[in-house]
């Protein structure tokens, strides 16, 4: 049975207990996001973009709700079960990147395919296959320390991709990169929705990056709202 | 496979960002292998004692001491005895003399090298057949003392740890000159921590009229020594007891065993003060590498992985620390010599002994630091939250 929307949130809400005080950051939020999707987030700090990427990514789970993932609840599954499913359907793409600096792009690339059962062989073509993706082929061998900031970000991407999952979440992708190379990014990512059929969720302070994506939502204290109201209330 | 090859790649990432972490990384190495040096060191002191001592003894040599004398310094056994004792089921014959060894025990002072202070040394009195008995007996300079005469050889222990003991010098104890005509080797042994000389001369020198105080004899090789000891406790001229010499070389070297035990107390006291600085170390690591072990949770390693890279840092940190320990005790240590009193009042020459069984126990001692110092960083590791790779930060 196929599923046309890759995420349904219902009624989700996330409570933060600290101290003597309860946090509310969603209470009741819904959302869908169509499989396909490029969606930009957008919103202030402290609006729940980050804690919303993380019950997304399952990194985190909610307090109550909801959280359909292609059709199956993935809100009530341990730890384990959890680690599994990121490993199976998302890849991450971090503002700083988060390469690991011992290792060089070729291995940094084939981390998450660590995971599976595949030789060493096969693991080695799909690297390749990742960094070619993104124009990386002849970097194979640098090491993150050789590599400038947007090349670090499109090993990134590699690694994200090289797994083949069904969704990318980017969380601030070109928050440390410059205008030009943020946008080779941002139409790196273009390409892997458009060409590629990738669904991405990017969580992004910058409206030229938004313009990137198919659409864009606009979050703040915990609820979507219009982009004039949000507007209205920064006046 | 999976868990094997997340977990391999998490232990060759975190090995390979030790040099993060140069100085924190080699305290923790510096730690173990001083606690596994100086275990070592107290190990080595008191196996080479027990060695010493325990390689003197021979199965097949029975020895004689009077009843309730623990050592020979206390003991006595008159010439009477001497000749019973001699008749004695099992004792074996060369021709038709039994093979037995009458023999005089005496303290004298000596100068230790080390010390320049005087310390006791042991005047063994004896014959050629007593020689006879001492296995791997081997005269490495000059000759055997002349029945009769006032000379002596010397032991190479002797030698080592005294002054004056040379081939050819006269040496006085009391009123009484020796004159050293030869050097002895017993392989190491307790014996080489002594003097020899005829056993008749000191009978008459040191007024012990015809009493001696032990007897060693050759036993046969179907020797039975209940049927010995019956023997004994049988005729009441008879005021012996009888061990085989091995096991009362065995008894004596236990005397040093507290040295082990020393050893032990106070490497433990060290282990815990090393495991407070790796427990630190290995915390420091994980603070370190917090945000690439929440990358790889969120790529989707598990917590297992997270936990054996940690443990496995904390586990190659201390091993190189228990190897570099026990080369360094090994290199400083084995073959060194030292004397200490041994069980009748006397000096007793013997070099530390450093065996593999010994280095064994330093690289586990290391690996048991390793162990407990990976384990609750490792648990923080494995439970660092995945978020933490969001929040950004070089």
């Amino acid at each position: 049975m196929t599923h046309e929307n890759l995420f349904i949130l219902k009624n989700l809400s996330k409570r933060f207990v600290k101290g003597k005080e309860t946090i509310s950051i969603f209470d009741g939020l819904d959302m869908t996001i169509p499989k396909g999707d490029f969606l930009a987030i957008m919103g202030p700090s402290g609006s729940g973009k980050t804690t919303l990427l993380n019950l997304l990514g399952g990194v985190d789970q909610p307090t109550g709700g909801e959280v359909i993932f292609d059709g199956e609840r993935v809100d009530s599954l341990s730890e384990s079960q959890l680690t599994k499913w990121r490993a199976n359907n998302i890849g991450f793409i971090f503002q700083f990147y988060n390469l690991m600096p011992m290792l060089n792009a070729e291995r940094n690339v084939e981390l998450p395919l660590l995971l599976t059962n595949l030789s060493s062989k096969e693991r080695m073509q799909r690297v390749h296959t990742a960094l070619k993706l993104v124009g990386l082929e002849d970097r194979a061998k640098h090491m993150p320390s050789e590599m400038s900031g947007g090349q670090l970000q499109r090993v990134a991407i590699a690694r994200a991709v090289v797994s083949d999952p069904k969704l990318l979440l980017c969380d601030e992708p070109t928050g440390d990169l410059d205008r030009q190379t943020a946008d080779e990014i941002l139409q790196m990512l273009q390409l892997l929705n458009r060409d590629f059929g990738k669904t991405i969720v990017m969580v992004t302070h910058d409206p030229a990056a938004a313009r990137y994506a198919s659409r864009t939502l606009h979050l703040d204290k915990g609820q979507f709202v219009e982009k004039e109201q949000l507007m209205e209330k920064s006046a | 496979m999976s868990i094997f090859s997340q977990s391999w790649a998490v232990i060759v990432m975190n090995i390979r960002s030790l040099p993060r972490r140069l100085w924190m990384s080699l305290a923790m190495v510096l730690a173990s292998a001083v606690v596994v040096a100086v275990l070592l060191a107290f190990l080595a002191m008191a196996k080479g004692f027990e060695v010493t001592l325990q390689s003197a003894g021979a199965k097949d040599v029975a020895f004689f001491l009077r009843t309730g004398s623990a050592a020979e310094l206390n003991s006595s056994v008159t010439r009477d005895q001497v000749n019973l004792i001699a008749e004695a089921p099992g004792i074996a014959r060369s021709g038709n003399s039994p093979i037995v060894s009458p023999e005089l025990y005496v303290i004298v002072d000596g100068i230790k090298k080390s010390s320049l202070t005087e310390a006791n040394i042991p005047l063994r009195g004896l014959d050629p057949q007593g020689v006879e008995l001492r296995q791997n007996f081997t005269l490495v300079a000059g000759r055997m003392f002349a029945p009769g005469t006032d000379e002596l050889i010397v032991g190479e222990g002797i030698l080592r740890e005294f002054n004056g003991f040379d081939l050819g010098s006269e040496v006085r104890f009391g009123k009484y000159k020796w004159k050293v005509v030869g050097v002895f080797s017993t392989g190491g042994n307790v014996f080489e921590s002594e003097l020899w000389a005829d056993a008749k001369v000191i009978q008459s020198l040191y007024n012990r009229g015809s009493t001696y105080q032990s007897v060693r004899a050759k036993l046969t090789p179907d020797a039975d020594l209940e049927a010995i000891k019956a023997y004994l406790e049988n005729d009441p001229r008879i005021t012996q007891e009888v061990q085989t010499e091995e096991a009362y070389f065995a008894a004596q070297g236990k005397s040093l065993s507290y040295m082990a035990i020393f050893g032990r107390v106070i490497s433990s006291v060290m282990a815990f003060g090393a495991l407070a600085g790796a427990l630190n170390t290995m915390y420091t690591s994980v603070a370190d590498r917090a945000k690439e072990i929440a990358t790889l949770r969120a790529i989707g390693f598990s917590h297992f992985s997270a936990f054996v890279g940690t443990m496995a840092e904390a586990l190659v940190l201390a091993l190189i620390g228990g190897i570099v320990g026990a080369l360094s005790a090994f290199a400083l240590f084995d073959g060194m010599n030292a004397s200490t009193l041994g069980g009748s009042f006397t000096q007793v020459v013997f070099s530390f002994e450093m065996s593999p069984e010994l280095v064994l126990q330093g690289v586990y001692l290391s690996l048991i630091i390793g162990f407990v110092s990976g384990f609750f960083p490792a648990w923080r590791a494995a439970s660092v939250p995945v978020a933490v790779a969001f929040q950004g930060g070089r």
